[in-house]
Order: structure tokens, then C-alpha cells, then sequence
């Protein structure tokens, strides 16, 4: 008891000194960490109130607030016909191949997670080097074949590939999931005459209603910024996307940043709105198949 | 993840322990009788059936996954080191076939190699600065600061925006007299103003800097999620035991992310190996090429100038790189993750 007494008398001076010291480094931390995520915001507020600026304001003072405060930029942007063509164009190609890819990713992540049958894991395995290859890399022979199928300057063109290319990608997510459901719900519905399929569409697939949103939100991100794909197969501007018609825009009105800057931030408004929403399921998405060693 | 275990498919119920010899008839015969089961006939029929069924299923289920990804992503990338061997200009069909020479002719051009060596120091950057920045902000962030939730939402903000808005914005502020140049100035920092754009020899490094930007915050998600499951129990441990902070994160923390920044490492060079869309609308690869990348390149000879054999024996040549980094990878570096994985399941 006495010694113990002495060990807590003889610790207390150091203690405090180590709380001060520990309440300074947190305050460093805070610190440090925001003056990151400022930075880090710098070019997205510098896109969104340069939009509000002329561009002689940009070229003198682009650091303070808009003064006065242009709204034409973005106003007469929103009142021209390309950019909500543009804006259905992504829209249309996003909604396409996000409703194929995650139909058809969760029948084959059914098969890897809830049967037993040989070549199994060899299936898998293909299925999962495809994250190796982007689209980059087969865009060529892509090209080719959608211009054999006559789909160039189709929405479908894209979306086709892209929901390919997004396969490995929510299968590799479904796939655990699925498998972490009990099996004696399968087999409790098998025993009361339910098929395989009727069990997935009727049991598996509304219990996995999260992992289903995660992966279509990332399948309609990934759709929205595309740039590769709708550059090599939409030639015409009128199918163009958004990330098509920034560049292009941009190129068109080298002098006129503000008008630059104002339509770049109309196209990521949706993109930012669907994070706001979607924050917890695209991050979930994208750390689960990453943080399993 | 444990493979399911195989349904038994031999004519003997599974958990009977028969010695080999006594397999045949007798044996089920006399356990079918037991059970006043169908006789042994039906039932073999309507397990073969059970069997048949379970092979269409799943056909059928993985049918539509097979043929999209078949013909759209393995197909394609056939085909690719197939019309590597030609000189074709994608238009009729390939027939001028010259073998190995468009490879040849890519490892002899020095844009093609500078291309080559801009992707290697994108990486080389990318493992030095920006996954150890990110490593440091999760690190932050795990220490319970309040706000952490809405510093990680600001973080990750850049990742959700494309590659394409990423360049035009970073043009801009980057252009000369722009938000960059205003901002060094206003900081008494006049002489490290640069054309940081049109000067050859930095505009690698300002391409690398929005690249970080873009993707520094997805790799900060990734250690964040790594960190949070670290059991607090052992650096606390290790704090009782008198560790500094600096010590439990060196023989703590970061011994138990190994496989969370093998991983974020793995995916950091696999990207870089693809940069396009950033390098494409911020410089074109230009000036005079200091910025090319490998894709870039790539679909610059493909549809700019109609050499489809060229550009295709360019992207074979891509692939292989991933490849070989993905098998290297695999063999080396991972299989100490799966190993460890599998002996704490206790195997």
C-alpha cells in the first residue's frame, strides 16, 4: 500500500508534464490536419468561385471572394442546350451500364460464393485479374469491335465495355458478402422448395441491399468520369459526355477561364451531390476488398 | 476465405466411415433399409439429378458475367497481341505481318523510353511522397480527433471528381500568373515561380503533384480503415510498457498494416503504369514530350496516327509490365499476407 502511495507521489510531476506536452501535439495534429484539408480544398473552391468571377478578376486577385459577383457564367451555362445534352449523355451511359454490370456481377458472385464445383477458383481467379487490365490497355481492339458492331457514336458503345471492365471489380466485393450470409437460410428455403434462383432474387438479393448500393454507386462514379472510353467512341458532339465536353470546353475558351471554371464545376455538382449522399457506402466499397490482407 | 466443402457425390452418406474395400452395394443397401429411405436406385437418380441441376444453375448464373467479360475484356486483349504484329492502320484487315519489329521499333524510340521513364518516376514519387503523406494524415486521423468524419470526407473529395476536371482546374491555377503563382508571390516566394507547365524540366513534377492530390485521399481511406482495426489494446500495451509514440507506431502500428500498404503500394504502381486522362487534357504529354506517359503514347500513334499494329504492340507492352509486377507481387510480397491470414485461422 505505502509503496504504492510512493510510486503514484514520484509518477505525478512527469504525468503532468507529459499531459502538457500530449495536449500540445494534439493541438499540432489539428493543426497539421487542417491545414491539409484546406489545401486540399483549394482547387475545388478555386473552380467553384472562379465561376463567380469575371475573368479580369481571375488574372488580378484570384485569391479573395468574387468581387462583384458574376452569376452570368454559370447562368448562361445553364441555359445552353450542349451542357444538359451533355449532362443526359453521361447520365443515360452511367444508369446503363451500372444496371448491367451489377445484375450480372451478383448472379456470378452467387455461384463463386454459394456453390461448391470444381474450376471454381480458377473462374475466379480470371475473373479477378481483370482489375490489372484497364481500359487502356485493350482500347484498340475494343475500338475495333465496337466500330464492327456499329456502335460508335452509340451510348451503348460505351456503356457495353465499361460494364465489362467494372465486373471484377463488384464481384470482388459481392462475392464476400454473399458468402457471409448463413447457409441454413439457403437451406431452410431449399427444404420449403425454393430454387437457387428464386433464393437469390427473393432472399439474398434484399438482404444485401447495402453491398448492392455500394457497388452500383461505384459502377456510376467510375461511368461519370469515364474519359478514355466516350473519347475514342464518341466522335460526334452530340453524344458526347460531361468529362468529353469539359475538355472541350476548355480548349474553346482558353482566355475566358471564369466560363471554363464555371462549367467545370457544373459537371462535378452531380458527382460531388452523390458523394455527399453515397459518402459511407463508396468508401466502405472501396476499403473492403482492400483490407482483408 | 475457406473454400465450402464439397458435397459428397459417392453412393455413401457422408459422416459413414466405410473402409475402401467395403464400398459397394451392401453397405448403403443395409443403411437405405435402416432409413425406410426410396431404394438405393431413386436415389442415386435423384442425386444425379440434384447434380445436373446444380451444373445449369450454375451456367446459367455465370452465363452473362462469362460472355460480356469474354467478349469485351479477355477477347480484347487477344486480339491486342495479335494485331501487335502488324503494321496496320485499323482500317482494312491486318495483313502486313512484321513479327517482333514494332516491338522492336518501341524499345528504340527514345520517346517511347521516356514515356517508359516518366511512368517510373510517377511510381518512384508516388511511393516516396504521396503514400507516406497519406499514411501520415490516416495516422492523424486515427488519434480520436473530433471533426475526424468530416476531414475524411474533405480528403477524399478529389478522388470522387474525374482525372479530367482534376487537369483542367490544376491548368488553370497552374498557368502563369495564375492561383499558384499569385499565392508564391503573396508569400514572398517571387523566385520559385516556374512556367510549371511549359517547362520540360518540371512539369513531370507538377503532374505528379495533382496526381497526388486526385489520389492521396483514397490511399488515406485505405490506411484509415487498416489502422481502425488495430485492436487500441496493443498500442496501449506498448504505451504502458513506456513506448513512445514514435515506437509504437514503428513496431506496433506499422508491422500490423503490412498488408494494408503492401496492397495500397500494389495499387499505386498499377495506376501509374495507366496514367492517361490526367497527362492527356493537362499537357497532352508535351512540351516536347517531357510529360508523355505510356498510354498517352500509345493512343497518340493509335488514332492520331493510324499505327494500330504500333499502338497495340505498345499496349502489349503495358500488360506485361503489369503482369510481371502483379505475378512478382503475388509470389514476393502478398503470400506473406495470405500465409499470415491463413496460420491466424489456425492452420
Amino acid at each position: 500500500m505505502a509503496t504504492a502511495d510512493t510510486t503514484i507521489a514520484r509518477r505525478r510531476p512527469g504525468a503532468t508534464g507529459r499531459r502538457v506536452r500530449r495536449i500540445g501535439a494534439r493541438t499540432l495534429l489539428y493543426v497539421v490536419a487542417w491545414i491539409a484539408a484546406i489545401a486540399t480544398l483549394v482547387p475545388i473552391l478555386y473552380a467553384i468561385l472562379g465561376g463567380f468571377r469575371d475573368t479580369g478578376q481571375l488574372s488580378t486577385n484570384p485569391v479573395a471572394l468574387p468581387d462583384p459577383w458574376v452569376f452570368s457564367n454559370y447562368t448562361g451555362i445553364l441555359k445552353s442546350s450542349t451542357f444538359w445534352h451533355q449532362v443526359w449523355n453521361s447520365t443515360l451511359i452511367a444508369l446503363v451500364s451500372t444496371a448491367l454490370t451489377v445484375p450480372v456481377a451478383a448472379l456470378a458472385a452467387f455461384v463463386f460464393a454459394r456453390f461448391a464445383f470444381r474450376g471454381r477458383e480458377v473462374f475466379y481467379t480470371i475473373f479477378t485479374l481483370g482489375l490489372l487490365f484497364p481500359v487502356a490497355i485493350a482500347i484498340l481492339p475494343i475500338f475495333i469491335m465496337v466500330r464492327n458492331l456499329g456502335l460508335l457514336d452509340n451510348p451503348l458503345g460505351v456503356a457495353l465495355p465499361q460494364a465489362a471492365f467494372g465486373l471484377p471489380m463488384t464481384i470482388i466485393i459481392l462475392r464476400p458478402f454473399f458468402h457471409s450470409i448463413p447457409s441454413d437460410l439457403q437451406d431452410a428455403a431449399a427444404i420449403d422448395g425454393c430454387g437457387p434462383f428464386r433464393f437469390f432474387v427473393r432472399i439474398l438479393l434484399p438482404l444485401s441491399r447495402p453491398v448492392l448500393a455500394t457497388v452500383s454507386v461505384l459502377a456510376i462514379v467510375g461511368s461519370w468520369n469515364a474519359f478514355l472510353l466516350p473519347l475514342v467512341v464518341l466522335t460526334d458532339s452530340g453524344g458526347w459526355t460531361l468529362p468529353l465536353g469539359v475538355t472541350n470546353y476548355s480548349q474553346q475558351y482558353t482566355t475566358d477561364t471564369a466560363k471554363v471554371l464555371a462549367f467545370t464545376t457544373l459537371s462535378m455538382v452531380p458527382a460531388l451531390i452523390f458523394y455527399a449522399f453515397a459518402e459511407r457506402q463508396l468508401i466502405r466499397g472501396l476499403t473492403s476488398g482492400a483490407v482483408k490482407g | 476465405m475457406p473454400p465450402r466443402p464439397v458435397r459428397p457425390t459417392a453412393s455413401v452418406p457422408a459422416g459413414q466411415a466405410v473402409p475402401p474395400s467395403r464400398l459397394a452395394e451392401p453397405v448403403s443397401v443395409q443403411v437405405d433399409k435402416r432409413r425406410r429411405g426410396p431404394g438405393p436406385r431413386d436415389r442415386q437418380r435423384a442425386r444425379r439429378s440434384r447434380v445436373a441441376r446444380k451444373w445449369v444453375a450454375i451456367g446459367l448464373f455465370l452465363l452473362p458475367a462469362l460472355a460480356l467479360y469474354c467478349l469485351l475484356v479477355v477477347a480484347p486483349i487477344f486480339q491486342a497481341f495479335h494485331y501487335s504484329g502488324y503494321k496496320w492502320n485499323g482500317l482494312s484487315s491486318p495483313t502486313n505481318f512484321v513479327g517482333l519489329d514494332n516491338f522492336k521499333r518501341a524499345f528504340q524510340d527514345d520517346v517511347f523510353r521516356g514515356a517508359l521513364k516518366h511512368n517510373g518516376i510517377i511510381i518512384a514519387l508516388s511511393l516516396a511522397v504521396q503514400l507516406p503523406f497519406a499514411l501520415g494524415i490516416a495516422w492523424i486521423l486515427n488519434q480520436r480527433l473530433k471533426g475526424r468524419a468530416l476531414l475524411r470526407v474533405l480528403f477524399f473529395a478529389p478522388f470522387v471528381l474525374s482525372e479530367v476536371v482534376a487537369a483542367v482546374v490544376w491548368s488553370l491555377m497552374l498557368q502563369p500568373k495564375g492561383l499558384a503563382d499569385h499565392t508564391l508571390d503573396a508569400a514572398g516566394l517571387h523566385s520559385v515561380i516556374h512556367d510549371w507547365l511549359a517547362d520540360p524540366s518540371i512539369v513531370l513534377y507538377s503532374v505528379f503533384i495533382v496526381v497526388s492530390w486526385k489520389y492521396f485521399g483514397f490511399h488515406m481511406v485505405l490506411y484509415l480503415a487498416g489502422l481502425q482495426q488495430i485492436p487500441k489494446e496493443l498500442e496501449e500495451a506498448a504505451a504502458i510498457d513506456g513506448a513512445t509514440t514514435r515506437q509504437i507506431f514503428r513496431y506496433v502500428t506499422l508491422p500490423l498494416l503490412g498488408p494494408t500498404i503492401r496492397i495500397s503500394v500494389f495499387l499505386s504502381i498499377i495506376g501509374a503504369i495507366q496514367l492517361f486522362d490526367l497527362v492527356w487534357v493537362m499537357t497532352g504529354g508535351g512540351p516536347v514530350d517531357a510529360s508523355n506517359t505510356m498510354a498517352v503514347y500509345m493512343i497518340n500513334h493509335g488514332f492520331k496516327r493510324f499505327e494500330f499494329g504500333y499502338a497495340s504492340a505498345v499496349a502489349v507492352i503495358m500488360l506485361m509490365i503489369s503482369l510481371v509486377i502483379a505475378l512478382t507481387y503475388q509470389r514476393f510480397v502478398l503470400r506473406r499476407d495470405i500465409q499470415g491470414a491463413l496460420t491466424t485461422q489456425g492452420r
